[in-house]
Order: C-alpha cells, then structure tokens, then sequence
C-alpha cells in the first residue's frame, strides 16, 4: 500500500491509445491478443480461472488464450471471432483501447470498423506463409482509413527456427507495398504469440532483432495530434438555451472540436449559410477558457445572435471549407443489401443527415490485387468502391484525407435504418484517372 | 497551416487530453448526439456508481441548461436503503424527474412469479421493457461499460433493440467513427452507453477527480452480512441467512451495487476515494467476477439476459 500515491499518479498521467488488430483465421491473432493482455498481467484472477477450466474440459493441454477473446455463445461454440469487440488494458506508461477485429468472417468491414478510430493498425502475418492476399487487403484496409502507424507482427517465428531471413524477407515485402498505398510509418516486429517472444518480453530467441516488442512499441508509439495541425471545425450538436431565471440569455453551440483549436475572438463563418461572427467565449463542461482543441466537447459562444441548429458547421473564416452538394469518395459498403446507382439513401456528415441519391459508381476496387472495376452498377457487403452522391442540401466536407472527423460519412437506408456504407471524401489510392468524374461547377476544396 | 505550426511551438503539451479528459469529452458527446436526434430519452438510474458518473457527464454536458432527460429505475423491491436515499435525494437535488418500474408491483400483480432461489435481478428485464414501451421512450443510456464482461466487450455504442427489447449481437450495426446511427422503426428504440469505453478503475478516478458524492455502500464499514455461495450478503426483507449460515461482522464494502440478493460485498479497509483506487488497481478480480452471483449462473449469463432486453 505504501506505493498507493505514486500509483495513482502514474495512472492519472497515462494518455489512450487506441489501436486495431488484424490478422488471417490461423495467423494467431486471438492468441497474440491473449497473450498481450496475459503477459501485461491485465487478465484478472476469476477471468483466468474460467479460461483454464473451459480448456479442461475441452481436453487442452494449456490454457486456450483466444477464450479469454471470444466472448459470445456462438463464438465459443464454433471457435471463431463473429463481430468487433472491445478490449481494455493499462499499464503504467499508457491506457489502451484495442478493436479486436475478426480475421475471416466478413472480413473487410469489420476492419473498417475497428480502423475507424485507431491510431495504430496491427497486421498479423504467419512467418511460414508470408504476405499474402488477406496480408494485402488488411494493408489496404489500413491505408484507405488512413490509420497513422501500422505494425506487421510476424507471428509463429518459432515454427521458422527464429531465422532473421525469413523475417527480414517478409518485412521487406509488405513494407515496400504498405508504402506504396500511403501508409505512413511501418514497424514490423518478429514474434511468437504462442511462446510469447518479442510480445511484452524481449525474446531470448532472437538475438539479432534490436527493435521493440510489441507492447514497448504501443506504449511509445506518438499519439496523433494531427487533430489540432488542422484548420478548426466545430460541428454543432445541440443548441443550449436554458431560458431560466438565472440564464435568460444564455445561447451557447454544443459539440465536440473535430479538428484544431478554437480561440477566444476569433472570426468564425457559420456553414452551409455563410453567415459570420466573432467566438465571445468558449464553454469547457463547466470552465470558460480562452482555447480548446480538438477532441474536447465544449460550448460556443457567438458575439451575434444568428441562426444556427444542429448540423451546422463552424469553423474559422480565415480556413473555412467548401461547401457543395456532390459528394465524391471512397465507400466501404458494410451491409447485406446492396447499395445500387440511382438509390436513394440518407448520408449522415458529422451531426447533419441529409437526403442523398447515389449518382454513379465509377469502379469497384478489388483488395487483393488493387484491379478496379469500371461502372459495377452496384456494391455488395465488404465490397469497396468510388461512389458520386448527390446530396439535397449542400455539405462543407473536408477531404478524409485532412480530417478523419470531417471527411468521413454514413450511407443510411431510409427505410429501415441500416448503416450502407462507410464514405471517405476525396481522393484515395482507389481512385484512377480513368474513372474520376468530372468536377462539377461547385468544385472542391482539394 | 503555417500559424497553426507556429501554435504548436508556441504551447506544445497542452494539445493531448489526458485519458479521462478523452472519455469525459467522448461521454458528452454522446450525450448530446442523443439529445439531438432522439424524442423520449431516459437515463436508467439506479443510484450506483456507474449511473451516477453518467447523470455527472450529462449535467455538464448541456450545463447551464437543465439535463433534458428524465430517469428511470427499475427497483427489485430489494434494494439497498442507503441507495434508495440516494437516488432521491440527487433527483430532488437537481430538479429531475424519476420514473420508477416495480418489480414488486409485478409479483404482487401475479405478472411475475418470484424465484426458488429469491433472487430478483433476473426479473427486472419485464418491468424494464413495458416501462421503455408504455412510457414511449426511444432511447436509454445504460452505464453498461465493455470491460465488465465479455458479451458486453461486443456491445456497440448505440446499440438497436426490437420492439420486445431483444438484443442480437449477429446483427448488430457497424459503428464507424464517432457518427452513431440512432435511426430506429416506431416501437423499437436503442440502448446508448456513454461509459462504453470505460473501465471500473476509469470511473473510481474520474468520481474522485470530479468530487462525486456517492452512497456509503461504497465505502468500507462494518456490517453485518452471511456467506452463501462464496459471496458476503446482506440481509433484509428480501431475506436472510437460512440454516447453517451464520451471521458475522465484518469490516466491508461494495464494489457494484445492485440488487441485495444477489450483489456481494468484498472485504475491504478502503474508506477513501484514494484507498479505493487504490485497492481496484490491485485488484485481482473483476468487478462482476467478485461481486454478483447472477453472472455465474452459467458461462453465457449476461449474454443470455441481454438478448432478453435486460441493460
């Protein structure tokens, strides 16, 4: 108990990271998971009893570490990863968030949605295998989300003698084509999820690696602040008018900081109207502060009362964006039904859902090779495409590329509510000059 | 870019959020995407930690406004006193309105039937689901978080219910981004978990952080309390110990607090906010693992009682 305080500090300093794995059906990936949470003691007493007795009772040998993964009655039953799940451990340097995404069933928008908001990527290969295709989609996967670190973990080295050959030869390879997609930082890291080399401990076995284990790396790795290195986007949630006796006056624009960093004075133009005022004071869950930054949720205060509601953008007259009603970008289309050219569909921008017809779909990408499809007519599930939509009231989108925040957006069915599709403004690997549309007279900002 | 670059240098540190200011800004946010999307929100409200950090993060977050929520608590008739005492004083306090679903009310109404074991927890999925379907409501925060079990680590933010309540993990949206999809038919509404990304240790740091007020069940105190089943129980009306269970003073607290049929208390000197982080960062037992005999009942509980519209 003596190092009670110290603890606590410790704890209170950590930042999050949140990050994503990825990985084949056979690569290991639930016993890397396992592994990771085991070895950074974040596996609890009673969590640990029940794995090793479901093992038992299956007749393993040693404790199965991909029970302590699959959680739900099918995924036991049938030993596979159905869905996304969310995993939480901590050690002393950092907290951590990690999408647990499956390997195999509906394989690509599962990764989408893990990598969504990941600022590091995990791609599992096996050192017998190599890089292969699925290798290849999940790098893809990670450069078309555009997750800032991407970590290749080379699982089953034990199963290759530990050479450094075999390693170096497979690091080569996916970092040449990572690279060549856009992602920006790849770090590959030799290990045995199963013996436990290079994953929170240095391996004995492997001398001739001098870089992190895995676990150093996701508690070093930088945190993206490429948030506030943006122009300043303030998507308005919700109008506070308490219009009590206390604040008659009140009227502040609720919503979380997208992008940037907001300031006290500064010249701001409301979108998609146009209109402008100066930021009067800036609201921070209880404290008035002169400064904040993306992604704190705040109120704003404007020097003039002018209209603005939900769905309304503001940002910094000086950096404000675009606005326009044709909508060109990337789609990872992530439902059962299919979304065809000519549908008429609902496509939700950060707090603002408008009426949207799907105008053209120029190509469907093929992961595995990076081949485009001219004028596929439509997508089915976990397919990923170029999609123009035409939206019934203008939009100020960033490019996905600038703001994750503000150039991401959701295809809805208005019938009964389904996410269709996951949308990326702007250019991407996945489009060509061949199959890039010609702008319209709004024009774009990128 | 270049004045934003020139920022940078001028301030440096102050651009990253500590990881609670991370989860309190993410909590909001969720807030109030539901305040601007949804008619008839409810809290659920049950006066433990969980949905009082929650009521906390939603006073901020429309601050000064008044929450433009109602809450709503399913009382198992069984319930702590001191936690009753609680959950009246803050809604009085803060000026709000509280629904409360009785499970007696069922039992004596012969709706429900109550257990061989006494056990009522199992039985507030009924009254929970005709209060969400009487009193309309289209969308209700539950405190529920992903580290607490493992069918809970696949439940999304927002999270869709048909119109009996029921949860299908197999068909469950994708979530991408920060941009929830609340869009729901009439009858059917959607469980929404602001505290989703947060662990027990989390919400201990954040309640001290903030300087919540929390029931005294919390805190270590001597009671007097039985064992049955592994787990130091309360007695009360809903019962007590039986033949072959003796009764002992013990110095204890509450980890959870539900239901006192069915939520143990663990030994523990923590009486501070500082000696219960402490104690939870040492810890080598889950919350629900150490504290509720419902989970046990078989590998697949909280999965099973989910399904059937419980939060």
């Amino acid at each position: 108990m003596t190092s009670t305080t110290e603890q606590f500090a410790d704890l209170s300093a950590t930042t999050l990271l949140r990050f994503a794995t990825a990985g084949s059906v056979d690569d290991g990936k639930s016993t890397l998971v396992g592994r990771l949470l085991h070895d950074s003691k974040s596996v609890l007493t009673d969590q640990m009893e029940a794995v090793e007795a479901v093992s038992a009772q299956r007749g393993q040998d040693a404790p199965d570490l991909a029970l302590l993964t699959d959680g739900l009655r099918a995924e036991r039953e049938q030993g596979i990863t159905i869905d996304v799940a969310y995993r939480y451990f901590a050690t002393a340097r950092r907290r951590f968030i990690l999408a647990d995404t499956p390997g195999h069933v509906q394989y690509t928008r599962n990764m989408v949605t893990g990598a969504s908001t990941a600022d590091l990527a995990v791609v599992l290969v096996d050192a017998r295998n190599g890089v292969i295709e699925q290798t290849r989609r999940h790098a893809a996967v990670a450069a078309l989300l555009r997750v800032p670190h991407v970590v290749l973990a080379v699982n089953k080295m034990d199963l290759v003698g530990y050479q450094e050959s075999v390693f170096a030869a497979i690091a080569e390879e996916f970092t040449a084509y990572a690279s060549d997609l856009g992602v920006p930082e790849i770090t590959a890291i030799p290990i045995s999820a199963l013996a436990g080399d290079n994953v929170v401990d240095v391996s004995a076995n492997m001398d001739w690696y001098g870089g992190p284990t895995v676990l150093e790396h996701l508690e070093t790795v930088p945190v993206s602040h490429d948030l506030t290195a943006c122009p300043a986007r303030f998507p308005v949630q919700y109008v506070i008018r308490p219009q009590t006796a206390e604040h008659p006056d009140y009227r502040g624009y609720a919503g979380q900081i997208a992008s940037g960093v907001l300031r006290v004075g500064e010249a701001v133009t409301v979108l998609p109207s146009g209109r402008t005022s100066v930021i009067e004071g800036i609201d921070a869950l209880g404290e008035s502060v002169d400064i904040a930054w993306a992604p704190q949720s705040v109120t704003v205060r404007l020097k003039d009362d002018i209209d603005i509601s939900r769905g309304d953008l503001i940002a910094p007259s000086a950096s404000a964006p675009a606005t326009t009603q044709d909508v060109e970008a990337t789609v990872c289309h992530v439902a059962d039904q299919p979304l065809a050219v000519g549908a008429r569909v609902l496509l939700k921008h950060t707090t603002r859902t408008v009426k949207a017809i799907v105008k053209e779909i120029p190509s469907r990408l093929t992961l595995d090779d990076l081949s485009q499809h001219p004028n596929p007519g439509q997508l089915v599930a976990n397919d990923i495409g170029r999609v123009v939509v035409r939206t019934a009231e203008p939009l100020a989108l960033d490019a996905y590329a600038d703001s994750r925040r503000t150039g991401s957006f959701l295809l809805i069915d208005p019938a009964d509510g389904t996410t269709l599709a996951a949308g990326m403004a702007g250019e991407s690997f996945a489009s060509t000059a061949e199959t890039t549309v010609q702008a319209d007279e709004e024009g774009w900002d990128f | 870019m270049t004045t934003v670059a020139h920022l940078h240098e001028e301030t440096d540190a102050p651009y990253a959020l500590s990881h609670l200011d991370a989860l309190e800004s993410e909590a909001v946010h969720i807030f109030r995407e539901v305040a601007g999307e949804f008619e008839k929100p409810v809290i659920l409200f049950s006066g433990g930690k969980d949905s009082i950090v929650m009521l906390h993060l939603a006073l901020k977050a429309f601050a000064p406004a008044p929450v433009p929520f109602t809450l709503l608590h399913v009382d198992t008739g069984h319930n702590f006193p001191e936690v009753l005492e609680y959950r009246d004083r803050t809604v009085e306090k803060h000026g709000l309105r509280l629904h409360v679903a009785s499970v007696q009310d069922y039992i004596d109404a012969g709706k429900l039937r109550e257990r061989p074991d006494g056990t009522r927890n199992p039985l507030q999925t009924v009254p929970l689901t005709e209060a969400i379907q009487s009193l309309k409501f289209d969308a209700v925060f539950g405190g529920g978080r992903r580290d607490e079990e493992k069918a809970r680590a696949k439940e999304r933010v927002f999270s869709l219910r048909d119109e009996f309540s029921q949860w299908d993990p197999r068909r469950q949206r994708p979530e991408l981004w920060q941009l929830y999809n609340g869009r729901h038919a009439p009858g059917e509404h959607v469980r929404v978990f602001p505290l989703s990304n947060w662990t027990e240790l989390d919400v201990w740091q954040y309640i001290s952080r903030e300087g919540i007020e929390l029931p005294e069940i919390y805190f270590a105190h001597e009671r007097e309390v039985f064992q049955r089943n592994g787990m130091w129980l309360t007695a009360g009306e809903w019962g007590g110990a039986k033949e072959g269970e003796t009764p002992e003073t013990r110095l204890i607290r509450y980890r959870t607090v539900g239901d006192m049929s069915c939520t143990g208390a663990v030994d523990s000197d923590a009486a501070t906010l500082d000696a219960v982080i402490a104690e939870i960062a040492v810890s080598r037992l889950t919350e629900r693992g150490a504290t509720r005999a419902d989970d046990k009942m078989s590998e697949a509980a909280m999965e099973d009682r989910k399904r059937e519209g419980y939060f």
